[in-house]
């Protein structure tokens, strides 16, 4: 099915170049990081990890989110998903793709990566984070494939497809689970040591990724003469507007847990991503964006009129997507460093370089994205 | 017992398959494959007294001169190649460099300690000595993926430079702030060309680190192999007290019986291995 994707439009070709050409921008730059080291990037000693471990941990969610399709598809037999869920798939894909790469570029010693295999340790989160995302790489692989390849010659998927399927679900919840327990389950960092972050994770994934999906489906339908219906568009919108509703509703409890307590180290955390600490405030105006965008989005989302305005929507799911990325794929991690160990204030903000490396890896996922949707649309435009 | 020709070769290849195969797993499962780090015993190192060993600090700033700080840390730093950043803007070096052994005052060393803004003024502007707290349940082993931070027999938490991945799992662990990374190379230079390590200062005895994997304090193991104490204890003068912490003769036990002792951070249940002396050490005991 790839021979799919060597042919297409100009436009197709111009895009897949644009997205080669910042990859290429991007691998130069990871050389540079790679001889010199991660002295490139705005980290240190004080936070340790930055944009991409945030960028990872955002991914695992959007990766996560595919099994809001599956849930009503398979389970449910709503069978308006029918035509999207591979979507929901393949993003899963690309996410997890994208998750591999950004704990590629995070390591110090990128070439020893096989060691966390090679040395298997069953008492850290990290290990059994790495056995759950490639499991789940290779679930949506084999189930995606094999049911558009089905599709493709009009038969029903294989019988042993369904096992993999209901497998991916309870797979899916542990990916979230298990990238939080990264966080959750480290001492003296107060902003991560919570019980409610692995289900405040799988709530903003399950409003994340779906409101990725819905403008994914709405490009597809713009730019192809696949159009995935405004049904399964509206029903992803529901899901959105609950788990949404979910995840501030934790964040709420976060605040709440904090400052009831005025156990300093508890609010300090909170303190400095949004208001700033002893004049430091780097992130304040970028927590304020997420947290606007977050209370925007959720009023157009809620109101049933607004949110069947497919304009509309699609402003919404933007303001959205953007409020959890900036949230979760940036201020969680820097908030558990900051204040760091000793109560001193050390900030973060990306260079250059690591903002490069960066777009490069999200370019590579992108263009993972365009190929399987192109495959998947070409299925759907021929079968149609 | 007799058996045929094809039921010995039957044998042979089951138990050639169990043997290989099975013991892979039953290592893997319990755990006792090679460690990081296989060390043989030499006669000189030093042991503790009893079946379990723990070796640990009991730091009592008030017998050091505040000219003899930077001693301490010289003799730890140098002896292990700790690369000198000080040639990079202060900046810079503040985020980036590499320590084993450090200062600085009661409020940062202690920050979840019971003090405000009565306290003791002297106390206050007192400054410890921070490493490595080779704590008895360290949370940078727990969380380790390879297994290249881990913890010795004698109690030590060490690590293995050519296993680490450079994921930096345990700097986010360590409650302490105890652990440096090498974000750039160590063995080259910094911007204006002089080198991190100088090449007259290196102890080839020692080696140097690379770029990319995390470091820290040892408490000397390489010494204690050959019956030293660890460096900053040989040239504290006193202010650093090593011993095996359970040993209820050893010194360290001493002073912790009859001295008002704290360790960073205790509520995190990690049991640091390193005790400070608080209040001006006489009038205290």
């Amino acid at each position: 099915m790839l021979d799919k994707a060597l042919t297409g439009s100009k436009r197709y070709w111009t895009w897949i170049f644009i997205l080669l050409a910042v990859i290429g921008m991007a691998v130069l730059t990871y050389l540079k990081q790679f001889n010199e080291g991660l002295g490139i990037t705005g980290l240190s000693r004080d936070v340790s990890w930055g944009l991409y471990i945030g960028q990872f941990t955002f991914l695992v969610g959007v990766a996560a989110s595919a099994v809001m399709l599956v849930i009503p598809y398979y389970l449910h037999d709503f069978k308006k998903f029918g035509k999207i869920v591979i979507l929901g798939e393949f993003l899963a894909i690309s996410a997890v793709i994208m998750c591999v790469l950004f704990i590629f570029v995070d390591m110090g010693q990128p070439m020893r990566i096989t060691n966390v295999m090679l040395y298997p340790t069953l008492n850290s989160v990290m290990f059994w984070d790495s056995v759950v995302l490639v499991g789940y790489l290779m679930l949506n692989l084999v189930i995606g494939w094999t049911t558009l390849g089905a599709e493709r010659k009009g038969v029903k998927p294989p019988d042993w497809v369904k096992p993999l399927i209901y497998l991916s679900i309870p797979w899916a919840v542990s990916i979230h689970t298990v990238t939080a327990f990264l966080y959750a389950g480290i001492p003296g960092r107060h902003f991560w040591l919570t019980a409610v972050m692995a289900p405040r994770f799988l709530a903003s994934a399950f409003a994340g990724g779906p409101s990725l999906l819905i403008l994914l489906a709405l490009l597809v339908r713009k730019f192809t003469k696949f159009d995935p219906g405004a049904e399964p568009i509206q029903a992803l919108a529901k899901i959105v507007t609950y788990a949404m509703f979910a995840n501030v509703f934790l964040l709420g409890m976060e605040f709440f847990t904090a400052f009831y307590s005025n156990i300093p180290g508890h609010m300090h955390p909170f303190h400095y991503l949004y208001a700033g600490m002893e004049g430091h405030n780097k992130l304040v105006p970028l927590m304020w964006v997420s947290s606007i965008f977050a209370v925007a989005s959720l009023v157009l989302l809620v109101f049933p009129s607004l949110r069947k305005n497919e304009k509309i929507l699609a402003v919404a799911c933007v303001m959205l997507f953007t409020s959890l990325w900036i949230d979760k794929g940036f201020g969680l991690v820097i908030g558990g460093f900051v204040p760091n160990m000793f109560e001193g204030i050390t900030e973060y903000w990306p260079t250059l370089p690591e903002a490069i490396i960066t777009l490069g890896v999200w370019a590579i996922g992108i263009l993972v994205l365009t190929v399987l949707y192109k495959v998947a649309v070409s299925v759907r435009e021929e079968t149609a | 017992m007799s058996i045929n020709r094809r039921q010995f070769l039957k044998l042979v290849g089951a138990s050639t398959v169990a043997g290989i195969g099975g013991t892979a797993v039953f290592n893997g499962l319990r755990n006792n494959g090679l460690e990081a780090a296989q060390t043989s015993p030499d006669p000189r190192s030093l042991k503790g007294t009893g079946t379990v060993t723990r070796w640990g600090f009991v730091v009592d700033m008030s017998k050091l001169n505040p000219e003899d700080y930077q001693k301490c840390i010289d003799a730890c730093h140098s002896i292990h190649n700790v690369p000198d950043m000080s040639g990079l803007p202060e900046e810079v070096r503040k985020r980036q460099e590499v320590k084993w052994i450090w200062k600085d005052n009661f409020e940062r060393t202690f920050p979840t300690a019971p003090e405000d803004v009565y306290q003791n003024i002297e106390l206050k502007e007192k400054n410890f000595f921070l490493f490595c707290n080779h704590c008895a349940k360290p949370a940078c082993v727990r969380v380790c993926p390879t297994k290249a931070t881990f913890k010795r027999n004698d109690g030590v938490v060490m690590q293995d430079m050519h296993r680490c991945i450079g994921c930096r799992f345990c700097m986010a662990a360590c409650p302490f702030g105890a652990r440096s990374f090498n974000w750039r190379d160590p063995r080259g230079k910094d911007d204006k060309g002089q080198p991190f390590i100088k090449p007259e200062k290196e102890n080839k005895e020692y080696p140097t680190r690379m770029i990319g994997v995390v470091e820290k304090c040892t408490l000397c193991t390489e010494r204690l192999a050959v019956g030293k104490i660890p460096a900053c204890a040989e040239v504290s003068n006193g202010a650093i007290v090593f011993g095996d912490l359970e040993d209820p003769n050893s010194e360290v036990r001493k002073i912790i019986a009859s001295k008002y002792t704290i360790r960073r951070k205790p509520e995190l249940g990690t049991q640091p291995s390193i005790y400070y002396v608080i209040g001006g050490g006489e009038h205290a005991g």
